[in-house]
């Protein structure tokens, strides 16, 4: 995938979506508009943190999934499962139970991401001890990373340059099953995904050439099929759960809950989570603002992983059941022995790569004609209202300002602006319905009862 | 092209503010992410120091293609000595400026550090004038 393509694995039904503005005013990178009465995203724009998918009324935003058929392709099918998976089961059902009704959907092999957790943490403070500047900031979260690459540039050298568990364990397993005798075209790990974000970095990878993965699999999917086959799991001989069951320490399996790196590191650490805080946070590092802290972990979601737009369980729920199981696992190693014996094969793959700035602030390539642009933005935001109400498919005024002069809309799509015209006989009343007819889509001023709310919606 | 801000003395919640709007101008005008840094690190120094210190003050950022101007310009006690102002560690700071977590007297060496031409006047009892200047193109350095 080249750097100016984006896959991007959040999509917009367009039978579904009816054009209600929810996704466009919740977007924290303002990549929505609506066109033709439906919602599209930018795709240079979209860092993939899914908010748009919480807030849409009618399921209209869902996140594109490979087939799970495509997993047969190999010989050697592997599932890579972070803990929040486990965490959306009550305590009474085992990490062995769901294990081996993994292996009954056809995976011949379920091992943990946060397997090499601790071997990443290891590597993650002694890369911050040379760090020259500081905080550093954690890779782990994929929308973050997008995020500082399209809105703070300037804190990109921050990010530390270690891959997250999902890499690193990715190549330390296939690894450990060529060893074995597997060739590596027999291989296939998939990933189930708490988030959307993981699947774009599978797909259009940062700081790699390719992924160490071969595909995604969408934890809704794979919970709802463990679940099934759990509940109609009567004393029937189940198949064993396979070898490398790995037992996680409980840093391990905290890893992907906030804190779950902040506490592990050294010097003066942060946990935040939730986008819009993340933002609120970078917004003053890039000032300056902060003196002596060492290291950051930013999550894109609420409650981090356990809040993945994916994980179908409550959030806090998996939150307070991961830490309970964790608390039985008291005891074992932060990095396993298997892992240690290959730190000399990791330590030599565990870097990132270069994090290539592709800021979407830019107005103009060109200086002097980016500055006679933000004078027209200036000049624009003198007529329009500044009320923000998104009639003209744009999230807020100065958002329809900047496409404007970006060349993507035009004033009149301002339905204020639009009255003006009409009161100085400058547009017809005609044209003005064309106009919002564009935006919105044909018939959608007409009386219509079986919208949402209206008179037969039937929910 | 000249962007004007004003500085409210005493608010600590606002400083920053002016350094923010600043930036999304700098990012919008394509310039590189290393020279924004210094600006703002520079200019956020000068927003704290009239918060901290002075009573009300002005922002004045001029960009030209070869360079950006910043003056920043403040209605307060003025600096007495600024070769002393100027070094590492002194501040008169203070205790409730002190607990908002500023007051280590390392905002005009940091300024001085980030911008490429720094220049302060003051008169006691009247105010301050700091101006800045930042190249953009890196080998008039
Ligand atoms: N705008 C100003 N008006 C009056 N005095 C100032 C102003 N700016 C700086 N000073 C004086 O210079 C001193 C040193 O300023 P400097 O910014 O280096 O440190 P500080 O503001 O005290 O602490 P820090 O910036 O590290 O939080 C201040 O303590 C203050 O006495
Ligand atoms: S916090 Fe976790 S689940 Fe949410 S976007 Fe980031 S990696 Fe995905
Ligand atoms: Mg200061």
């Amino acid at each position: 995938m080249t750097e100016d393509r984006f896959y991007h694995a959040l999509k917009v039904s367009e039978d579904l979506c009816f054009g209600c503005t929810h996704c466009m005013n919740v977007c924290p990178v303002e990549a929505i508009r609506i066109e033709n009465g439906k919602a599209t995203i930018r795709d240079n724009w979209c860092v993939d943190c899914g908010e748009c998918m919480r807030v849409c009324p009618v399921n209209a935003i869902y996140v594109e999934q490979d087939d799970f058929n495509q997993i047969f392709r190999f010989k050697c099918r592997v599932a890579l499962v972070p803990s929040v998976l486990i965490g959306q089961f009550p305590a009474e059902v085992t990490e062995a139970a769901i294990f081996s009704v993994m292996r009954e959907m056809g995976f011949t092999h379920v091992f943990q991401t946060e397997h090499t957790a601790g071997y990443i943490i290891r590597s993650m403070i002694e890369a911050s001890r040379d760090a020259e500047d500081k905080p550093v900031i954690s890779s782990f979260c994929p929308a973050v990373v997008r995020l500082i690459q399209i809105k703070f540039p300037a804190l990109l050298p921050q990010v530390i340059r270690i891959k997250p568990p999902i890499d690193t364990s990715a190549i330390y397993f296939r690894k450990r099953l060529e060893n074995e005798g597997y060739h590596p075209g027999e291989i296939g790990i998939f990933y189930v995904t708490p988030c959307a974000a993981k699947i774009a970095a599978v797909k259009s990878p940062v700081g790699e050439d390719s992924s160490p993965l071969n595909g995604v699999i969408n934890m809704d999917l794979i919970y709802n099929k463990i679940f099934r086959l759990i509940k109609n799991r009567t004393n029937r001989n189940s198949i064993s759960p396979g070898e490398m069951l790995p037992l996680l320490s409980p840093r391990s399996i905290k890893y992907c809950l906030t804190g779950g790196e902040a506490n592990a590191m050294e010097g003066r650490c942060l946990a935040i989570d939730g986008i819009h805080n993340v933002i609120e946070f970078l917004e003053k590092l890039e000032n300056d603002e902060f003196t002596d802290l060492d290291f950051l972990e930013l999550r894109a979601c609420d409650q981090s992983c356990a809040g993945g737009v994916l994980v179908g369980g409550n959030r806090f729920l998996t939150t307070e059941r991961l830490n309970k199981r964790a608390q039985r696992f008291h005891g074992v190693a932060d990095i396993p022995g298997d892992v240690k014996a290959y730190s000399g094969f990791l330590s030599e793959r565990i870097s990132l790569g270069d994090i290539k700035p592709r800021s979407m602030l830019i107005l103009d390539e060109d200086m002097g004609e980016a500055l006679r642009k933000i004078q027209q933005v200036r000049h624009l935001m003198c007529y329009l209202p500044g009320i923000d109400c998104g009639a003209c498919g744009a999230p807020r005024c100065q958002s329809l300002a900047e496409d404007i002069v970006r060349e993507e809309a035009r004033l009149t799509a301002c339905v204020f602006i639009q009255r003006m015209m009409e009161k100085h006989q400058k547009l017809s009343g005609e044209h003005a319905i064309k106009i919002i007819e564009k935006i919105w889509g044909r018939k959608r001023l007409e009386k219509n009862c079986n919208k949402k709310g209206a008179e037969n919606d039937s929910e | 092209m000249t962007f004007k801000f004003e500085i409210e003395g005493g608010n600590f919640s606002k400083a920053g503010n002016a350094s923010s709007a600043v930036k999304k101008i700098l990012k919008q005008i394509n310039v590189p992410p290393a020279i924004i840094k210094r600006l703002v690190v520079a200019l956020y120094e000068g927003e704290v120091n009239v918060v901290a210190h002075a009573r009300k003050g002005w922002i004045k950022v001029v960009i030209e293609p070869e360079e950006i101007f910043v003056n920043i310009e403040d209605e307060g006690p003025g600096i007495p000595n600024i070769e002393l102002a100027m070094q590492e560690g002194y501040s008169t700071a203070s205790q409730k400026v002190r607990e908002m977590g500023f007051g280590a007297g390392m905002g005009l060496p940091n300024m001085k550090k980030n911008a490429d031409l720094l220049n302060i006047t003051s008169q006691v009892g009247k105010g301050t004038n700091v101006e800045i200047i930042i190249f953009l193109n890196q080998s008039h350095k």
